[in-house]
């Protein structure tokens, strides 16, 4: 070994598998998730006497994508994977299209089969970047050893610049083996790739100038804030400051603007806020920041904000203009054109707004309560177990990871995020079994602090393997399960659509999942009761390894409000009960 | 829930109206880095995003630079011809899309290969149209010709349909090439 690597210094050769590590070092990568397969051996091998890079081992590919978007959600860095050829590369598929849809920077390394036999249908041959083409935001297959390094640092700056996504770079097994010469990161160069950055001041100006004669105006915010890097959240809070323009946001754009702030509205969209959803509705200007117009968020595209003017910031020209027609466009780095918002506005000498009318209409739907929910002695319900999940953790340096479903919109309507990268979840594709092995990201990414996987019983079983992996690595993650046993969202869908014909939704032969913590080297705890909740949350948070807490919660809980599909933000429907007052809509429906 | 409030609301969980408008016709120019898989990227996107191509054509321009120009005519409602540019140029390949048919100093070319048999005066006749639209002949036997005409693709639209009557047999077209008039790069 040692022999060798005299040899490669002195020819200034080095092997690819080497050139692969020295990549990663050098774009200082820390942590590294993955699994071994005979396809990536001769970077596996490399890794074996690597002390820089820490590497997960997990229990399925899928894991380790989903644990690398979590690592990246919740530093700003990109996340990496190194996976081998076939099956490790097909199970990376669906965090690759989850990061792309969320604009998660990844870089994702696969082995191939030697060059030689590309095309042969060899064993563990896999057509990579012909599955990875339309779900990556971009790809190589790597074919000659020169081009290996200089590829990689490619990768990474694709990955984080932007709109931000997974590429991945398809490594040959005799490329690894080959010998090459290393080339540092500064020489890369890339002619045709030029993703917007520095707004267009002209447009800057058109978009002070319509904030100036605003009178129900509003931002809506989302995960492009969080991925523009902290400045971003820092320039919203400051132009917020300057103009007093409430603030909603979409679920990716949760922590942006700090939940305990007066002119804070909740998340808006199919399971938003009344007062956000109203306020869009009713909204003359609507400030849209590195958000995307969903179909999640807007609801009938027709009845969308019929009276407002609309600003969109986006760093992606094809968001803009693509669902709702926009009168100032301004295709920019979010951070760079919030700043240059908050200089114009402050040259300009505008003063804050006066908005006394439009806040008052805001109150009066805020006064709706939406979230409210008639709460139970005996058995707890879901909203009740994330409110004390939330008191009793608020203070603390905590991350939250959530599954898809029920649980997923409660947690983002009840967990209340003050700062930015505290809260993923997978918005765009929906991945149930997302939550688990982000957990782990986020944990290897941040040892000390709590790190919370809100989960649905159904979701998390879809990944519980990676249980093995958090205990492995002592990575204490609390999997806190809303356990209703049923398919919540699916239930709920089939409930208020399809005549309360519950196909298929019903989690039967649940595992006992104190036993099964247990069996993984964790800790379980089970709650049914109101009264005991508070106590096992706070054993929860104590224990300082892997827990699965398995909250039996009430079954048959919709997760509400709700703008049904079809409807305009307008038209949602509430929880039938707040306080005394009971809503007709909402009765319909209970 | 009673059958009125079912007919209200979707019973899906997307949008499922659509609106029909009306659909324009556009060459578009497109310069990528001459990589693998670069054609397969544009044409994918095409597809994957349910987008027309209705002819493509591909070839390095720049060989030291490393450059094709991928020429693309399509069709869309303009809110999807707008849609389409911002796509590709979001294809990190893709350094450039021209919009041809916007510009009035846009020109836009075919090739085909026409092979056309029959003998007497068809054959005469056939040959006299050839020289109407400047094709020339390329390959003869006693009972054929195969001409070569180039031109806006309605002349060789045109070409085609005057052909057919006279033994047209069998048919090759490039698509569309196009390129800006005047000294500036388009």
């Amino acid at each position: 070994m040692a022999e060798r690597d005299e040899k490669d210094l002195a020819i200034g050769e080095i092997t690819g598998a080497k050139i692969v590590i020295e990549a990663l070092k050098e774009q200082s990568v820390e942590v590294l998730f993955g699994y071994p397969g005979g396809a990536v051996l001769p970077i596996y091998d490399e890794l074996f006497h690597e002390k820089t890079i820490r590497h997960i081992l997990v229990r399925h590919e899928q894991g380790a994508g989903h644990a690398a978007e979590g690592y990246a959600r919740s530093t700003g860095k990109p996340g990496v994977v190194l996976v081998t050829s076939g099956p490790g590369a097909t199970n990376m598929v669906t965090p690759i299209t989850d990061a792309m849809m969320d604009s998660i920077p990844l870089v994702v390394l696969t082995g191939q089969v030697p060059t030689h036999l590309i095309g042969t249908d060899a064993f563990q041959e896999c057509d990579t970047v012909g599955i990875t083409r339309s779900c990556a935001k971009h790809n190589y297959l790597v074919t000659d050893v020169s081009k290996l390094s200089a590829t990689i640092h490619e990768a990474f700056h694709v990955a984080r610049s932007g709109r931000p996504g997974p590429v991945v770079v398809d490594i040959p097994k005799d490329i690894q083996f080959a010998l090459g010469n290393y080339h540092p990161a500064s020489k890369v160069n890339r002619i045709s790739y030029k993703p917007a950055f520095l707004p267009k001041i002209s447009r800057i100006n058109e978009a002070v100038n319509l904030i100036a004669q605003a009178r129900k105006p509003l931002f809506y915010t989302g995960g492009g804030i969080i991925n523009s890097g902290s400045e971003a959240a820092k320039s919203l809070r400051e132009l917020q400051e300057l103009t007093g323009i409430p603030v909603t946001s979409t679920l990716m754009g949760l922590g942006a603007f700090p939940a305990s702030h007066p002119d804070w509205l909740g998340m808006l969209g199919m399971h938003g806020s009344f007062e956000a959803n109203n306020a869009m509705h009713d909204c003359d200007l609507m400030i849209c920041v590195g958000a995307r117009f969903d179909d999640r968020v807007t609801g009938r595209i027709d009845m969308f904000s019929p009276n407002s003017k609309k600003i969109h910031i986006d760093i992606d020209p094809s968001s803009i203009n693509k669902v709702i027609r926009v009168d100032v466009a301004i295709n920019a780095d979010c951070a760079a054109a919030l700043s240059e918002m908050v200089s114009a506005w402050k040259k300009s000498g505008n003063s804050k707004l006066e908005l006394r009318e439009w806040i008052q209409q805001i109150d009066q739907w805020r006064s709706r309560k939406c979230f409210g929910y008639v709460n139970s002695d005996t058995s707890i319900k879901p909203q009740y177990a994330l409110e004390r999940l939330y008191d009793l953790t608020k203070d603390k340096d905590v991350y939250i990871s959530t599954e898809v479903g029920q649980h997923q919109m409660w947690a983002a309507q009840f967990y209340k995020f003050e700062e930015p990268n505290r809260w993923m979840t997978s918005g765009g594709l929906g991945t149930m079994g997302y939550g688990l092995p982000s957990a782990i990201g986020i944990q290897a990414a941040h040892p000390n602090s709590l790190v919370i996987d809100i989960a649905g019983e159904a979701s998390v079983q879809m990944v519980m393997q990676e249980m093995s992996t958090a205990v492995q690595h002592d990575l204490p993650i609390k999997v806190f399960i809303l356990n209703n046993q049923w398919m919540g969202m699916v239930r709920q869908w089939q409930e208020l659509l399809h005549g309360e014909r519950y196909s298929h939704s019903y989690s039967e032969a649940l595992p006992d999942f104190v036993k099964l913590a247990e069996a993984y080297g964790g800790h379980g705890i089970f709650c049914d009761v109101p009264h005991l909740l508070d106590d096992k949350i706070i054993e929860m948070i104590e224990t300082p390894k892997p827990v699965i807490f398995d909250c039996r919660v009430t079954q048959e809980e919709n997760c509400l409000p709700m703008i049904p599909s079809g409807k305009a933000h307008n038209e949602m429907i509430l929880s039938a009960v707040v306080g005394d007052e009971i809503d007709e809509a909402g009765k319909k429906l209970v | 829930m009673s059958d009125e409030d079912k007919a209200g609301t979707s019973s899906s969980a997307y949008d499922m109206s659509r609106k029909e408008q009306v659909s324009e016709r556009r060459t578009l120019a497109i310069m990528v880095d001459n990589e693998p898989g670069v054609l397969a990227r544009v044409v994918g996107l095409f597809s994957s995003r349910g987008f027309n191509i209705e002819s493509l054509t591909v070839a390095e321009v720049d060989h030291t630079r490393n450059r094709s120009r991928i020429t693309i005519v399509t069709s869309g409602t303009p809110h999807i011809l707008e849609q389409i540019e911002s796509q590709l140029i979001r294809l990190v390949p893709v350094g450039r899309v021209i919009d041809i048919s916007e510009s009035p100093l846009g020109v836009e070319r075919e090739l085909a290969l026409v092979k056309v048999a029959g003998v007497g005066d068809k054959r005469v006749e056939a040959l006299r149209i050839a020289e109407i639209f400047r094709a020339s002949v390329i390959d003869t036997t006693t009972e054929s010709f195969v001409f070569e005409v180039t031109g806006a693709s309605t002349k060789i639209d045109q070409f085609i349909e005057l052909m057919r009557p006279l033994g047209l047999v069998e048919l090759s077209r490039t698509g569309v090439l196009s390129i800006m008039r005047g000294k500036d790069k388009g």
